[in-house]
């Protein structure tokens, strides 16, 4: 019987084996992704000999099986016997690594770069290395592209023959026929140049290199900008000026615009690989080309890396050079045509204060600000009032809110109302280093204003906001200034206002404390059960179960429970089922 | 040279249904395939059959799939016609092939690719996939195997790149990077990337404010063969712009333009619709000039990149004989038939169409010229084509047709060139006829 039984158990593998060929292709996913069971019950032996064959030549599948398979088998080692055997699966992912799909082709090569670390080094050279030089050889391009990826992981572990065969393959595909096999080469470039010896890097990657960033197709020069970066890392400093630079300066000003686009996207990496002295030196006039650029998409990269760049600058010369070089172009870049540029530029600019230091931000960049707070574009207001912080620190809330809080005034009330929520969330911080009574005078008002607001993202922001200014101000300052008006939105005409007023009883009560709740703000709750609309009275209950829990429990059984069973009889069936859920919440039933 | 016929594919009765009309022809790059479109969404592709009687070239189908289906927007209630605009080849990339179809909106990422394995072995059903009842429990388990089979050919839709044009399609065109190819339509171009079907950018937009100032239109785009920053289009008055996409991520403003000043003198109520550019065509490079091909309805003409205002290099009339004729053609709408133009393998013949089922071959070097007819008539294997002449004077010679005897119903608007050899491909209505020159 127990025997039985145990062979019966192979029947639902037996399906999910059958289901691998199932015309369905969810089936045939499904049971690709349960292949380590299959395997487990065929066996070591049967999985190298049977299941990793059938694999193989399952080329033909759609790609989303064929995706499964390539990430299922570089898990596949312990399933066919251990790193002994783990080179029986660089068959299937050989032919998966030709197929034309990228995302396929990039599965199997990253689980083949997982196997090599599994690989004894003689196994790796018997087996792997072979497969790559396979790969490189092969007739079609896609075998190419996947080859380049599979060099530095294999190229340390193996005997220096071996490695000098292995820099003569990527040579060769990085001077491929095909782009394509070109920008899988440079994209890869930097990777291999960490594992080569420092010499051979030097004599044979430089090079390619070289080669790579002067090919004729746009696509791969941009690639080896990157590459720059990782070449630059592993050289010594003076290496660096004679074998990089000059390339790097001449990708900055390419013909193309997506070459110097590259360069601009990733001046901070570029500069960090080159080292202050160097960049400091050779790479100021270069960034503040890119800042003048003639495409626009090119301005607005540089525009973004304003502050990285000019914070890695050596702290000595820094403000030198700002003020000098890099500010002239900022502030032309501020009056940019082109409105992406102006609010990259908008969303770093802030951080130069601290660079600049107090006299300088005042004098040179606080009148930059004042346009931008202008702006004709909500994106570039946006963006510098959610980076006024950086200011405030280094010239003084004073100063800050004397200059730009008329701005920030004027927004507060501008007919975007994304802008109006970007000056909301600012407030909090605000708040803390006006004090509260520079607060009261000038901007409670506002946030009082901002509970009334049509748009309800809006209402909900201010709502936030109040629990964030009590927090700050203490139940005190609450009682004075912010309960009386929120109670008064309570014998508001409009009934969305009356709710506002519940929102912010929800998120004030626990903040203000128990005597405060009970005293203030619970019997105004109450008196809202008998409002007309539906939606007020059922949120009264949902309010009441919220702050149900700051009270005591006198006062619950005494002035909630009363309120939420009157609900209960309500002729609404919402209002029912919330004051229900509110009575099953406080434990009243 | 001289031609003989080699092929004729598709029905030869009268009754030709209209979804049966050829709308594009393609080779592949290495010539082995030869692709063409139908009004009927249809894509059918031939092979060339490799015997080792070498000089015996004979294409048979090899593929035939429904690219496209008749679709209606509901938005702007207009019916989307499935007819197949333009095929382009892309390059070979692993044992399957792969071209890019499109109809007037959308374009289709096709792959046709060759199965010669079945699977066999089955634990719980028989091998036509029926499940066998169950005898007791399952003893072994039994994986799989792969058997060799008889050839299938297969097309699938890899990619479907929709929803980023207004206007009709006219042109796709791959770029050299072969990673990215562009679409044109009357008014704007937009590029792609073969991997990336939900976004495009636009390069070239020339729609103006106010559609009242509209008077020209984009009629045909190409990528340069190998720079791949450069393509060039062409307008409905006759202009071919470079643009450079190195300089700016829209290329609005072109690099440069080419365009015959017009004559005075010339002028009439037709010239701006006479020189609207029907299709251009980049030679293959095969001499150290790269010069570009355009058809506007009565001329091809050859321009040279380097020659800005400076005209065409050279021009060559395909049909003088309709000027006089132009009012009728007006009047039967031909005048707006859109015929395309081709390259040979070593850039020294070109090919067009004309009316009549006539085709044009003009020999670059010689600058002689031949019309041939595309006849149901001379099909017999090996046969010569006569060369046919248009009499332009009142005195009509032996063999020859009057321009007024000419068939404006029946004409070759598309024909392809094989890439490195003397044979030709010429669509006329629903039949691919197949000429070879003799030499080859």
């Amino acid at each position: 019987m127990a025997e039985n039984e145990g062979e019966d158990s192979l029947y639902p593998i037996a399906v999910l084996i059958d289901e691998l060929r199932n015309e369905d292709v969810q089936l045939r996913l499904n049971s690709i992704k349960k292949l380590s069971t299959i395997a487990l019950a065929l066996g070591e032996e049967r999985t190298r000999t049977e299941l990793i064959p059938f694999l193989t030549d399952t080329i033909y599948d759609e790609d989303e099986v064929l995706l499964a398979l390539a990430e299922q088998l570089g898990q596949f080692t312990a399933l066919v016997g251990g790193s002994e055997f783990v080179h029986c699966l660089l068959a299937p992912l050989e032919s998966l690594a030709t197929v034309e799909e990228t995302v396929v082709r990039d599965k199997a090569v990253e689980s083949l770069r997982q196997l090599a670390e599994q690989h004894s080094n003689r196994d790796l050279e018997t087996y792997f290395v072979p497969l790559v030089k396979r790969l490189s050889a092969g007739d079609w391009f896609t075998t190419r592209t996947s080859a380049c990826g599979l060099f530095a992981v294999c190229y340390p572990r193996v005997s220096n023959a071996v490695r000098a065969e292995l820099r003569q393959h990527f040579r060769n595909l990085c001077g491929d026929d095909t782009p394509m096999v070109r920008r899988a080469a440079a994209s890869k470039l930097g990777e291999f140049a960490k594992a080569v010896e420092h010499e051979h890097l030097k004599q044979d990657l430089v090079p390619l290199f070289h080669s790579l960033a002067n090919d004729e197709q746009d696509s791969v020069r941009l690639l080896a900008v990157e590459a720059c970066v990782s070449i630059a890392n592993v050289l010594q400093n003076d290496e660096k000026q004679r074998l990089v630079l000059p390339t790097l300066k001449q990708a900055s000003e390419d013909k193309s615009w997506r070459v110097r686009y590259m360069v601009a996207d990733k001046f901070s990496e570029l500069q960090a690989a080159l080292g202050p002295e160097l960049s400091s030196r050779e790479l100021v006039p270069a960034f503040c080309s890119l800042l003048k650029d003639a495409e626009a998409e090119v301005r607005a990269a540089a525009a973004a890396k304003v502050k990285d760049f000019c914070s890695q600058l050596p702290a000595d010369t820094r403000q030198q050079m700002i003020l000098t070089q890099v500010l002239p172009q900022v502030k032309e870049l501020a009056a940019d045509p082109n409105q992406h540029v102006k609010s990259a530029l908008a969303g770093v600019v802030m951080g130069l204060a601290p660079l600049l230091g107090r006299d300088a931000t005042m004098e040179h960049l606080l009148p930059l600000f004042l346009t931008q707070l202008k702006d004709e574009c909500p994106e570039v207001r946006l963006n510098v009032i959610s980076n006024l912080d950086a200011v405030n620190e280094v010239i003084g809330v004073k100063n800050v809110s004397k200059n730009l809080l008329p701005a920030i005034v004027e927004l507060a009330e501008d007919s975007k109302w994304r802008i109006r929520l970007a000056i909301i969330e600012y407030m909090p911080s605000l708040a803390a280093q006006v004090g509260v009574e520079f607060f009261d005078e000038k901007l409670s008002a506002l946030c009082m204003g901002w509970l009334t607001d049509h748009v309800y993202a809006i209402r909900e922001a201010a709502t936030n906001n109040l629990k964030a200014l009590v927090e700050k101000f203490g139940a005190e300052w609450a009682q004075q200034t912010v309960i009386p008006r929120v109670l008064q939105l309570a014998r508001d005409q409009n009934y969305l206002h009356r709710m506002t007023c519940l929102f912010c009883v929800n998120i004030m009560a626990p903040v203000c404390g128990r005597e405060l709740t009970t005293k203030l703000l619970l019997p105004t709750v109450s008196s809202l059960v008998s409002d007309p609309v539906a939606n007020v009275r059922f949120n009264v209950a949902k309010t009441l179960q919220k702050i149900g829990t700051v009270f005591d429990q006198k006062v619950v059984e005494a002035q909630v429970q009363p309120v939420l069973e009157r609900l209960l009889q309500d002729p609404d069936n919402d209002v029912k089922f919330f004051a229900s859920e509110a009575l099953e919440g406080l434990r009243l039933q | 040279m001289e031609w003989y016929f080699s092929q004729v594919k598709g029905t030869m009765e009268d009754d030709v249904a209209e979804a049966d009309i050829i709308s594009c022809v393609e080779f592949s790059e290495d010539g082995d395939l030869l692709a063409t479109g139908d009004k009927g969404g249809r894509v059918v592709i031939f092979q060339r059959d490799r015997q080792s009687n070498s000089h015996k070239c004979e294409y048979s189908v090899y593929s035939t799939f429904q690219s496209h289906e008749p679709e209606f927007d509901y938005l702007k209630s207009l019916e989307i016609e499935e007819k197949i605009n333009k095929i382009r080849w892309l390059k070979r990339k692993n044992p399957s092939h792969f071209l890019l179809s499109t109809n007037d909106k959308t374009i289709k990422l096709w792959k046709i690719s060759e199965r010669s394995k079945r699977v066999e072995g089955y634990n719980t059903k028989d091998e036509l996939g029926n499940v066998v009842p169950r005898e007791g429990p399952v003893s072994a388990l039994r994986v799989p195997t792969f058997k060799p089979s008889d050839v299938v050919v297969e097309a699938s839709v890899r990619r479907t790149f929709s929803n980023a044009h207004t206007y009709h399609i006219n042109s796709i065109s791959v770029n050299s990077d072969q990673e990215t190819f562009l679409s044109a339509d009357d008014l704007r171009i937009n590029l792609w990337h073969l991997e990336i079907t939900d976004q495009s950018f636009n390069i070239v937009d020339i729609k103006p404010a106010n559609m009242e100032e509209l008077t020209e239109v984009i009629t045909a785009a190409e990528f340069h063969p190998w720079h791949c920053h450069l393509f060039v289009y062409s307008s409905s008055k006759g202009s071919i712009r470079v643009c450079d996409m190195r300089q700016k991520a829209l290329c609005d403003q072109h690099a440069k333009l080419l365009e015959e000043p017009e004559d005075p003198n010339a002028r009439s109520f037709f010239s701006e619709i006479i020189s609207s550019i029907s299709d251009l065509k980049f030679s293959h490079g095969a001499e150290s000039t790269q010069y570009l091909l355009s058809r506007d309805y009565l001329t091809l003409k050859l321009w040279d990149l380097r020659m800005e205002n400076q005209g065409p290099v050279s021009t060559f009339p395909v049909h003088d004989y309709l000027q006089t004729k132009l009012c009728t053609l007006y009047e039967n709408d031909c005048i707006f038939d859109k015929f395309e133009c081709s390259w040979s393998g070593d850039d020294r013949y070109i090919l067009t169409g004309s009316y009549n089922n006539f085709f044009r071959i003009f020999d670059r070097k010689t600058r002689k010229d031949i019309t041939l007819e595309a006849s149901r008539e001379n099909t017999k294997p090996r046969q010569l084509l006569r060369p046919r002449k248009v009499c332009t004077t009142n005195r009509k010679k032996k063999d020859e047709i009057s321009p007024d005897n000419l068939d404006f119903t029946k004409k070759i608007l598309h024909s392809a060139w094989h890439p490195s050899e003397n044979l030709i491909a010429v669509a006329a209505v629903n039949n691919l006829f197949f000429y070879q020159s003799k030499e080859s």
